[in-house]
């Protein structure tokens, strides 16, 4: 056992060295000379000792035990920790710890639970993997901001409108190609997030380029602005309940509304598996043959999760324009749509919960080191693997039937 | 006439190096079924480690610039397949008969690993080299323009036919390359027939990583500028190269390379050079729209 | 005798040069199994997918006629609707060969979906169902009413709510069948029921199929290798080769076929029928 242990460790070591070597032995320096290389070969040494340690450490201890396996018949158990989840969203802005960062951290894990939440119907249930995900989320943000800017609209009239431009987006690019076999969906679907991206930069006239557009009007609750001074013919919020003005309204405000979104969207799917079409979208993923011989269209039934996941991402989208004030095409890059898979899956492929743990596990949980900025996204990768190594179908993938014969109808 | 000329020699450049990535995408594809996501890294690693085995090798070997050049193409080759080899043992074979989505999120985290482990190893600022080749022949003069082909592009498309003539030669004639077609056929079957099918997986993707350095060093010396950031867009088009050729054919992958840098090199000669993505992800929505499998794709039948 | 429910006229698939199925003609009936035998690769999985329309013939007429139809003009013609268009619209079920569940989906659940195109409409696109109106709950309570009749018919009522892929494999041929039926099929095209099946579950599978053929007076078409099943249920045979039919008729006129035998066993002198051609016990 050790000897077979310690060689396996000894060549890990090894190759670990010859890795290192070009990348990490050598530093390429800019002088005036032009290029030159600087050698530190100590990283080297650290590196191939780190592995051949951790290998050691591998063989030797026993394998990580999984996740206890949850019982059957946890339907009570999954509500619970559903409701207490929600409670938990609802009172956080009052705890004593919270402060403005904290709740503005919810804030952003709380859109990408929403992505989550959205990009889940189209690959969760429907299976059609979607690399391009982010193309629906910037279009939301760029229809608020454009509306909002050209028109003079409200928060609230953007909206759906957004909503409704993403899952026509949806329509557009769903048509054509879903008739495309899973790998060539994905591609084609990278692509489109791509060509979405490229024009968002380069037509300078309409998008700003990549400027962005800045000044987005910010939401207003029923009239009732959050500006320390109303606009003429509004009230503050503040002056309205008679609190002193403070910035940290609108964060909590914006808070409240992503919060609101977000369960919206839950709501939404947990409802629609339940109706012939979200049951159809499973059946889909299982197996689309079948479903040809029942009488199911298969491309209306892609067609429909594409659009309705595109409309949740334009949501997304808008509320993400109207709390940064100002957007650009630098946010809506592929690493956005790769994150948002990463969530899903991580989450266990149709989780509603799963999603929740793997956006504040992928989202939440770096946000705290920012500092260290750049190992920061190293981590964030190689959790992406080590999640995935661990639990390949996901943290949670247990799937609860949507109807039960003794069900109370 | 001169400009296309020029276009179409600068085209066939770029694709011949879009060509050399995508054979690792389609032969990984034909074999375990699966989007190797970090092989753009893998490309950027090559280039990487070329641009430093290249300055090592000037600054312990002398001058002689064919010698270092070859040096450098050989250590390239060996020290970015290993990269390519540690990766899909380390992420990738545990995941094997996991769900299908699975490797492509462990592909992704490898992606986003080695890109931020390059950008923190070496910086994230433009490395550029000054070139190393000068001159060229001068194939055609026109009025105000000339056509011109240099050694480098010539360097480049003659390696690129001797790697694929090579590597034709592996998989038609090996007993290495028969059992990859037998994997790619069915992997059980061949198992039970005593392939080693770990060992197949693991040279593919050694395979794959060599050719896809072999296109990193080209880039390195083409262009004279890489940074941390190339393997995506290039990990992108290879890919998109691989898919328009048919995935999972070899012939396809090196077609739809030199479609790609063609279509890439004319729109940008012809039209605007920021559109020019948007031009390459057209014409493969147009092609699988009307060729769902690709141009060399086997037509797949529907098995009911 | 009634008017035929199916009749195929003259149809022909090519795969390159390779004929499938080759101007064959022959019809079903309400009420009625008709069995399709032949050797491997004798066109039989070719002609259903024909039939339900995942490939379209170069040449030839499938037409379905009913009087459930006459608000369709009586007569539909299967190769000119898309695969799922033949079920929704022309009302032909299938299963298949390599039995295809929603595996991870509930058995009940798979009875559900099977009544997708119903529900759709009771819920006006899912609309109704997302307000919740009673309008949807209704027709749910019906489906699954329907649901149950079928879960009972099969005997997997005590399965309803385990995956479908985690049922032994006869149960998985059971549920299919059952599957079929709930989209109320006129025609129902079984591929090998009985393959794998052991000769306990076979004989159960011979009581299904005659009581959909008694009870819901639907037309049964079925592909077949065991004889046994064929031998016993079926009211008319159509036997192929390559492609081609070579014989037509009751079970006893078949079996006693001299073009069959030979097809089987290729030549007819020293052919002694083989146990399964007679109707015994088979593996």
């Amino acid at each position: 056992m050790l000897p077979a242990a310690l060689r396996d460790a000894v060549l890990a070591g090894l190759v670990a060295s010859a890795l290192a070597l070009p990348m990490l032995g050598f530093r390429l320096v800019d002088s005036a000379t032009g290029l030159t290389l600087a050698g530190r070969f100590d990283l080297v040494a650290w590196a191939a000792g780190i592995v051949f340690c951790g290998r050691l450490v591998i063989r030797l201890l026993p394998p990580l035990p999984g996740l206890p396996a949850l019982p059957a018949g946890t339907k009570n158990l999954r509500l619970g920790a559903g409701w207490i989840l929600a409670v938990i969203a609802l009172v956080l802005p009052f705890l004593p710890f919270a402060d403005r960062n904290l709740v503005d951290k919810a804030t952003l894990v709380l859109i990408y639970v929403m992505l989550g939440w959205g990009l889940n119907i189209v690959v969760g249930l429907a299976g059609l993997l979607d690399l391009g995900f982010v193309a629906f989320y910037a279009v939301g943000a760029y229809s608020y901001a454009l509306l909002s800017q050209t028109f003079g609209l409200s928060f609230w009239i953007c909206l759906p409108l957004a909503g409704m431009l993403s899952a026509g987006f949806g329509l557009a690019l769903g048509f054509p190609v879903l008739r495309l076999r899973g790998d060539y969906l994905a591609i084609v679907t990278l692509g489109f997030g791509e060509i979405i991206r490229v024009i968002l930069q380069n037509w300078q006239d309409v998008t700003g380029g990549p400027m962005g557009i800045s000044g987005i009007e910010r939401p207003s609750l029923f009239g009732l602005s959050f500006k320390a001074v109303a606009p003429e013919g509004h009230q503050t919020f503040a002056d309205f309940f008679g609190l002193d003005y403070s910035a940290d309204h609108r964060v909590i405000f914006l808070y409240f509304l992503i919060l609101a979104l977000a369960l919206a969207t839950n709501l939404f799917t947990l409802r629609i598996r339940r109706l012939p079409v979200g049951r159809a979208w499973e059946a889909l993923r299982e197996d689309e043959i079948a479903c040809r011989s029942l009488g199911i269209n298969p491309t209306a039934v892609k067609l429909s999760a594409f659009a309705l996941g595109a409309m949740f991402a334009g949501f997304a989208g808008s509320f993400f324009a109207t709390r940064q004030g100002f957007i650009s095409p630098e946010s809506f890059t592929f690493i956005e749509s790769a994150v948002i898979l990463a969530i899903v899956v991580l989450g266990g492929m149709g989780s509603q919960i799963g999603i929740v743990l793997a956006a504040v596990l992928l989202v939440g949980l770096p946000e705290w080191f920012r500092e260290l900025q750049q190992y920061r996204m190293l981590a964030f990768g190689g959790a992406m693997v080590l999640i995935m190594l661990w639990k390949p179908s996901g943290l949670l993938s247990h799937r609860e039937p949507t109807i039960r014969l003794g069900d109370p109808r | 006439m001169e400009y296309f000329l020029q276009q179409l020699i600068n085209g066939l450049t770029l694709g011949a190096i879009y060509g050399l990535i995508a054979i690792g995408y389609t032969m990984v594809y034909g074999i375990i079924g699966m989007i190797n996501f970090a092989h753009g890294e893998i490309y950027m690693l090559g280039a990487f480690i070329s641009l430093i085995a290249f300055l090592a090798a000037t600054t312990i070997g002398g001058t002689s610039v064919p010698i270092a050049l070859l040096i450098t193409l050989f250590a390239t080759m060996i020290l970015t397949s290993l990269w390519g080899w540690t990766v899909e043992r380390v992420a990738y074979r545990p995941l094997r008969g996991a769900p299908r989505l699975a490797p492509l999120i462990s592909a992704i985290g490898v992606s986003i690993v080695l890109q931020n482990f390059s950008q923190l190893a070496q910086g994230a600022r433009v490395k550029p080299l000054p070139p190393v080749f000068h001159g060229g022949i001068t194939l055609m003069e026109g009025n105000d323009f000339t056509v011109s082909l240099n050694w480098l592009q010539m360097v480049i498309m003659a390696l690129t036919l001797v790697l694929m003539a090579g590597f034709t030669w592996v998989i038609t004639r090996t007993s290495l390359g028969r059992a990859q077609r037998a994997c790619e056929q069915d992997m059980k079957m061949a198992s039970l027939l005593g392939v080693d099918v770990d060992r197949i997986v693991s040279a593919t993707f050694v395979m794959g990583a060599m050719l896809a350095s072999v296109a990193g060093l080209m880039v390195t010396l083409y262009y004279g500028v890489i940074d941390f950031y190339i393997g995506f867009l290039a990990g992108i088009k290879a890919f998109t190269a691989a898919v328009l050729g048919g995935i999972g054919s070899l012939p396809g992958a090196m077609l739809g390379g030199l479609l790609i840098g063609l279509i890439e090199a004319f729109w940008s000669g012809y039209f605007s050079i920021e559109y020019k993505d948007v031009a390459t992800f057209g014409v493969l929505v147009m092609v699988l729209l009307f060729r769902p499998t690709g141009l060399l794709g086997r037509p797949d039948v529907e098995k009911i | 005798m009634s008017l035929p429910l199916l009749d195929v006229e003259h149809v022909t698939m090519r795969f390159g040069g390779l004929f499938a199925v080759n101007d064959l003609s022959f019809s079903a009936r309400s009420g009625e199994i008709t069995a399709v035998i032949g050797p491997n690769g004798a066109g039989k999985t070719t002609l259903f997918n024909c039939i339900t329309g995942f490939y379209k013939p170069q040449v030839g007429r499938m037409a379905l006629r009913h009087p459930a139809l006459d608000h369709l003009g009586g007569e539909l013609l299967l190769e000119r609707l898309d695969d799922h268009a033949i079920n929704r619209r022309a009302r032909v079920a299938r299963t298949f060969q390599n039995i295809r569940l929603f595996a991870k989906m509930s058995v009940l659940e798979n009875l559900i979906v099977a009544q997708h195109t119903a529900l759709m409409a009771a819920s006006a696109f899912s609309l109704a169902g997302l307000l919740g109106l009673r309008r949807y709950r209704d027709a749910e309570r019906a489906a699954v009413a329907r649901a149950r009749h079928w879960l009972d018919r099969v005997a997997l009522t005590g399965h309803a709510d385990t995956a479908a892929g985690s049922l032994p494999y006869g149960h998985q041929r059971r549920l299919e069948i059952a599957r079929a039926m709930c989209t109320d099929p006129l025609l129902l095209c079984l591929d090998e029921p009985a393959a794998g099946l052991n000769p306990r579950e076979s004989a159960e599978l011979n009581r299904l199929l005659r009581s959909i053929r008694d009870q819901d007076g639907i037309g049964l078409l079925l592909i077949e290798h065991d004889m046994s099943v064929v031998m016993e249920i079926s009211d008319q045979v159509v036997v192929l080769d390559y492609g081609r039919k070579i014989a037509e008729g009751s079970p006893a006129e078949v079996k006693r076929d001299p073009t069959v035998i030979r097809a089987y066993l290729g030549e007819p002198e020293d052919a002694d029928l083989p146990p399964e051609l007679t109707g015994g016990p088979s593996c």
